[in-house]
């Protein structure tokens, strides 16, 4: 939960304001200068009408440097961020040949299979050569190899449903399947802080789509009660079905959502759930299957889970996970399934082999350390952050805590100042999260070890210090009363 | 009675008029006051008191919460997915080799027609060399979107190559290929604007339209008559003709035929009624033209003309993703409002040196254009007398497209007819097809055929077989 203080809900309006006042300032002289220039459109509507790029233009080209920083080694522990200059007061960047090592606080590597590893390389170079790089065909036509097949049985054993079925990238998964599910005449249910992959997908179905207030079961049975009672809009009809969809980890909070309470909620009322572990699978966990093993849900009651392997297993692509009749369907209809090109083999053959490091079917207990690395990593850094006075937000166990900033002008110096002390931080506003809630968001992973931490945390206890952004009061001596905090005055 | 009647009418009627001409009875406040103004002040009186009176509406009774319960209880939901009968499984071939023009099937060889290879890089040694130095520094995954330490040096010299190689100003790498062209659509269009597509574009172009929320305007497949048609017909409704944003959406090649959009007569349309186009060129990239540069280069047409292009890159250069390419406006704006490109991960970086690769191998050696070119002809030409199918696509297509001559009846005993032709092949001829597979959710209505990807690293003996097997297999079948 944010809890906003009223002074800094009042600075962060009035620095937006300026922002505005300025732009529209801006965009006054502008068109006056520009009124004798000629037009050379010549007839045809521009790409962007008046103020649609407003943010775009004013807000976000000022502090487009924190944003899109490209680097030149694998995103590892420690990676090679490239050092970009602008001639024209950020507007456009241009690369340069230097690099600056620094430490990396914002991929997604929870496990630690991004760089080159020791088990997993060699077996996808074999691969590589076997099947080459792509097979340039659809599931159905000719592209399914039998990397394909096995990691299907793999990810169905992991998960532990009774099928699975893979797709070439995550986003595709979630817009693509849902259509198939539901179509008009259903309704979705969907979390209010759901990602856009999921919002496209509800989108593109037909179907009506209702939201309710994140991770909060009894207002899910409210919208439910009343849903069902009144039946479709206008025509009163019945639904023809209901889907709930959930996240298992909220990529802007680090929350975990509140899974027995809403799947009870779902089984009273016969309605079908859809569980998106994107971030959550391989990460949460004792053995690393995500938020069913971690909050003790049987994977029985959960009709379809989705996932990626973007995050913890160091490849692409997704997955969904469900019982053989409705995996069946799917491959039938799905379109992602019968016209996009397979999973590039290579990838697959990471995913087996990081699947079968986390199992310990490789021979070693190289995954166990690795899920009690992430955990333990989790744990300390968002205790000692929290000891420090920052704003954190998340859950205890997940890997993803966001750091309140609030001020617009708190993230490009925030972001900017931890990079001239090597550490590469991650900042996100809006339009991702809401317009005043600004924040870090730090990602752990399994491959820092302790002095990578310790470095991290002292950088940005500094830069924080520098900043301003310790809203609550340091902790020195309890570091668990995490609930008992005091607002500001 | 009736004049008994009419007397008590008449007397009341004089009472009235009597009290509405009496002479002014008294002067208040120096108004005097006739005896009609105090009936109109009685009216008035009582037309305010009807006024403040609530109108009578049956009160509105809520659900009760036993209501609720018992509605909850009665509602029985469809089941998720449709009972699937035994006929309705399928499993496709699994290869245990690569994909290229020889493929290794249940442990059988086969001559491949179903992987859309068209230059024969599956297996080319430098792209592998490149891909096996990639995955050694890099690793396999890029874990992160392109705003988040997920840009890579490998992407940004990707995007540099194709734009240079096409001769555009700028271009944009996606994660996937179908992504891309259902990220695009939406990133332009918006509710209000108005887009004229053919009516043969495959799914991922159908739902980009969808998501858009734009007016959708479908045209005859290919035919520019038609297109031309419903062009005139929209310039002539819309009202605001410089604030509303016109697209014509096509694809070079439609896999869902073959044919070739005339691009000339395209161009020479849109310049006409200034409407933009989009043009999808997954299939023609590395194929059309002299120098493999796609439908511009084909047919002439200066490339700054064509505003947005975009492709998928899992065909020609044997890769994954896709790409959107354009004026400088067009792929700046992208990098913020396209839904694929800002909330997914970028593309695994060794997939854009195999990209980067490729483009390098179509520069150097542009003489597999012509091979490409004369095995689609023999092809062609061989194909042209098979019993019960007939030649749908273009001749210079690498989509061979055979659809069958007489429809058995319905769309699914079709299906069942050009699956046994394919099974049959594969069986005993070792020859793999591929059939025309549409979801549910497609809503092209083009009919199925069986389709042939011509690479250029096929043989003659490879085509010639194909041809024979396909006849002999036709003839049994559709006699």
């Amino acid at each position: 939960m944010v809890r906003l203080p009223y002074l800094t809900a009042l600075t962060t309006l009035l620095s937006y304001g300026i922002l505005f006042v300025f732009g529209h300032l801006r965009d006054f002289f502008r068109k006056i200068f520009d009124w004798s220039k000629s037009n050379n459109l010549q007839g045809y509507a521009p790409i962007c009408l008046g103020y649609e790029d407003f943010y775009t233009r004013r807000l976000y080209l000022r502090i487009q440097d924190c944003f899109g920083r490209p680097i030149s080694s694998a995103p590892d522990s420690w990676f090679d961020v490239v050092e970009r200059y602008s001639n024209d007061n950020n507007k456009t960047l241009h690369r340069t040949e230097k690099t600056t090592k620094c430490l990396n606080l914002g991929s997604y590597n929870y496990l630690g299979f991004a760089a080159a590893d020791e088990y997993c390389t060699p077996r996808v170079i074999e691969s590589l050569k076997q099947y080459s790089v792509s097979t340039c065909s659809t599931r159905v036509d000719g592209g399914t190899t039998k990397l394909h097949t096995e990691l299907e049985e793999l990810v169905a054993r992991f998960v532990g449903k009774p099928a699975a079925v893979l797709f070439g990238m995550g986003y595709v998964t979630n817009s693509a399947i849902i259509p198939a599910l539901i179509g008009k005449g259903g309704l979705i249910i969907s979390d209010s802080l759901n990602h856009n992959s999921i919002v496209n997908g509800a989108r593109g179905s037909g179907a009506t789509v209702r939201v309710f207030q994140h991770n909060n079961a009894p207002h899910l049975e409210e919208v439910l009660r009343e849903q069902i009672a009144h039946g479709q809009p206008r025509t009163h009809r019945p639904w023809k079905k209901i889907i709930v969809i959930i996240e298992g980890i909220y990529s802007m909070e680090g929350e975990l959502c509140k899974l027995p309470e809403i799947i009870a909620v779902c089984k009273k009322y016969k309605v079908y759930t859809y569980l998106d572990e994107a971030h959550s699978i391989g990460a949460v966990g004792q053995t690393g299957r995500g938020v069913c093993e971690l909050l003790g849900v049987d994977t029985a009651d959960i009709d379809i889970m989705m996932g990626t392997f973007t995050k913890s297993f160091g490849s692409c692509g997704g997955y969904i996970a469900a019982s053989k009749e409705i995996i069946q369907h799917l491959k039938r209809t799905c379109p992602a399934h019968l016209y996009a090109t397979s999973m590039s083999p290579p990838a697959v053959q990471q995913v087996i082999s990081a699947m079968k490091v986390i199992l310990g079917e490789d021979g070693t207990n190289r995954g166990a350390k690795k899920l009690a690395q992430i955990r333990e990593n989790s744990n300390f850094f968002r205790s000692e952050l929290q000891k420090m006075g920052f704003e954190v937000l998340g859950d205890n166990d997940s890997p993803i805590m966001p750091i309140m900033l609030y001020n617009p002008a708190k993230i490009p110096a925030f972001s900017r100042e931890c990079l001239h002390q090597n550490v590469a931080i991650v900042t996100v506003a809006f339009p991702a999260t809401p317009l005043l809630l600004a924040r870090a968001r730090i990602c752990i992973s399994a491959a820092h070890s302790r002095e990578d931490l310790i470095k991290a945390l002292e950088v940005i206890s500094k830069v924080g210090d520098l900043v301003g952004i310790k809203y609550f009061p340091v902790e020195p001596v309890k570091p668990n009363k995490v609930e008992h905090l005091k607002k500001i005055e | 009675m009736a004049l008994a009647m009419v007397n008590v009418t008449a007397s009341v009627l004089d009472w009235v008029s009597s009290y509405f001409d009496a002479p002014t009875r008294a002067v208040v406040f120096g108004v005097p006051i006739d005896g009609h103004l105090v009936v109109e002040a009685l009216l008035v009186v009582v037309i305010l008191f009807q006024l403040t009176r609530k109108s009578y509406k049956p009160p509105k009774k809520p659900l009760t919460e036993k209501e609720i319960d018992e509605l909850c209880d009665d509602w029985v939901p469809e089941p998720l997915t449709p009972q699937i009968t035994e006929d309705m499984t399928y499993e496709p071939p699994t290869l245990e080799s690569a994909a290229g023009p020889h493929a290794i099937v249940n442990g059988k060889e086969v001559v491949n027609f179903a992987s859309a290879n068209y230059l024969g890089l599956v297996g080319n040694e430098k792209i592998t060399d490149s891909c096996v130095g990639a995955l050694e520094k890099y690793g396999v995954g890029s874990c992160g979107p392109r705003g988040f330490y997920g840009t890579i040096d490998v992407h940004l010299d990707c995007e540099q190559k194709i734009a240079k190689f096409l001769g555009t100003p700028d271009s944009i790498l996606y994660s996937y290929g179908i992504s891309t062209i259902f990220s695009v659509i939406p990133a332009f269009c918006k509710k209000g604007d108005i887009i004229v597509a053919d009516e043969g574009v495959h799914w991922a172009v159908q739902n980009g339209l969808y998501l858009s929320r734009s007016t959708v305007v479908y045209f005859k497949h290919n035919d520019m008559k038609s297109l031309e048609n419903k062009l005139e017909e929209v310039t002539r409704r819309s009202k605001h003709p410089e604030k509303v944003r016109r697209y014509i959406v096509v694809e070079a090649i439609y896999q869902n035929s073959g044919q070739i959009a005339p691009l000339d007569e395209i161009v020479r349309l849109k310049e006409k009624y200034r409407f933009r186009i989009i043009l999808d060129e997954s299939h023609s990239f590395g194929v059309l033209g002299n120098s493999g540069r796609g439908l511009a280069d084909h047919c002439g047409v200066p490339i700054e003309k064509i505003d947005i292009i975009t492709a998928g890159m899992g065909n020609a250069l044997a890769t994954d993703g896709g790409f959107c390419t354009g004026s400088v406006r067009v792929v700046d704006h992208q990098r913020l409002s396209s839904s694929g490109y800002v909330f997914s991960a970028s593309l695994p970086p060794y997939l854009a040196s195999a990209a980067i690769a490729a483009v390098d191998y179509l520069e150097e050696n542009p003489s597999v254009l012509s091979k490409l070119r004369t095995n689609i002809a023999t092809l062609f030409n061989e194909l042209s007398d098979v019993p019960g199918l007939v030649l749908a696509s273009h001749i210079l297509s690498p989509i061979v497209f055979l659809k069958l001559k007489k429809s058995t009846g319905t769309g699914k005993t079709d299906i069942d007819l050009l699956d046994s032709i394919a099974k049959q092949a594969l069986e005993e001829d070792s020859v793999l097809i591929a059939t025309t597979k549409r979801s549910s959710l497609d809503k092209c209505k083009l009919p199925i055929g069986l389709r042939l990807f011509v690479s250029a690293s096929h043989s003659e003996s490879d085509l010639l077989k194909a041809a024979a097997s396909l006849k002999r297999v036709a003839a049994l079948v559709i006699s």
